[in-house]
């Protein structure tokens, strides 16, 4: 067993107990911490695989922006855990009954047990690179040149992400109160102040101007 | 020996666990979601094994792509999520019926 196999099912164990913990947690915050850490592990995963890029934009996007919108969605919301959890154990039994199902099917089909559809040499082409590989670079090569048309929409999308969130969530309430500066530098001297004539011994015609 | 059978496992376990998600938490749609981000996941171990033991870095581009598509995914989501909790103060699935026929 190599130091790499070792470390594959290590973070694969983490990956799959985090993810459980996801599901069965049974605060929203506790299964949004969960959801950080299978991510986490995750890319750890990624780089045993050799795409460092893609596991350090796991870390920095998905749980450096991602999970934390969530995280600030989940606690904002008041939401009543006890109602929440209704019906988890009723729907266990056919729950879990899929999910080892698909498991199964899935597992005889690419695993090692069923027919062996992924031992042929055409699936063994891995080359472990050496220190002078740069996978951010391979990957910006192939990026800017051949998908660069799917690259831009890929940021169009973005856009439309952001500007469709603001505007979704975006309220005007009439309560608020705000500064219009156009109205501001607008106004006259005399819509502001006004001057009283008044002597100085405040006798009785000083008084009617005040009024 | 750990080959592309067992990151292919992984991705596969990965993805059952959030079906069963799915079919567990079926009144909070914040979970959900999760369970949705967890799928995305499952799917992506599959291209980078593939991408790796093909020696075909286009499977990672590919990779890179949903990661995008799945951000704006969650974001708007949560925003839908969260005028609806303004407007209904609720996110039980069951409750949100008012298109219902």
């Amino acid at each position: 067993m190599t130091v790499i196999d070792f470390l594959f099912l290590v973070f694969s164990a983490v990956v799959v107990a985090s993810a459980l913990g996801v599901v069965a947690s049974r605060n929203p915050v506790h299964s949004v911490l969960f959801l950080v850490l299978t991510f986490f592990s995750c890319s750890a995963v990624w780089m045993l695989l050799e795409a460092e890029f893609l596991a350090i934009t796991l870390v920095l996007v998905y749980i450096g922006a991602v999970m934390v919108l969530f995280l600030f969605v989940v606690m904002m919301l008041d939401i009543n855990i006890a109602r929440m959890r209704q019906g988890f154990v009723s729907y266990l039994p056919v729950g879990a009954l899929f999910a080892l199902l698909m498991v199964g099917v899935m597992v005889w089909v690419v695993g090692p047990v069923g027919p062996d559809v992924m031992g042929t040499p055409a699936l063994d082409k891995a080359v472990r690179h050496g220190p002078e590989y740069s996978n951010t670079e391979a990957l910006g090569k192939i990026l800017y040149t051949d998908y660069v048309l799917a690259f831009e929409v890929a940021a169009v999308i973005l856009l439309v992400a952001i500007i469709a969130a603001i505007a979704l969530t975006l309220r005007t309430r009439p309560t608020t109160k705000y500064q219009e500066p156009g109205k501001q530098v607008q106004v006259k001297r005399n819509d502001r102040l006004k001057i009283v004539k008044m002597d100085a011994d405040g006798n009785e015609t000083g008084r009617e101007a005040q009024k | 020996m750990i080959g592309l059978t067992s990151y292919l496992t992984l991705g596969a376990i990965l993805f059952a666990i959030s079906i069963a998600g799915i079919f567990l938490n079926r009144k909070n749609i914040v979970v959900l979601l999760m369970c949705i981000e967890l799928m995305l996941l499952a799917a992506n171990i599959n291209f980078i094994a593939f991408s790796h033991y093909l020696n075909d870095l286009q499977g990672q581009v590919f990779v890179f792509f949903i990661l995008t598509v799945a951000a704006a995914e969650a974001a708007i989501g949560l925003a839908i999520l969260v005028v609806l909790f303004r407007s209904r103060h609720t996110i039980d699935v069951e409750e949100l019926d008012s298109l219902k026929g």
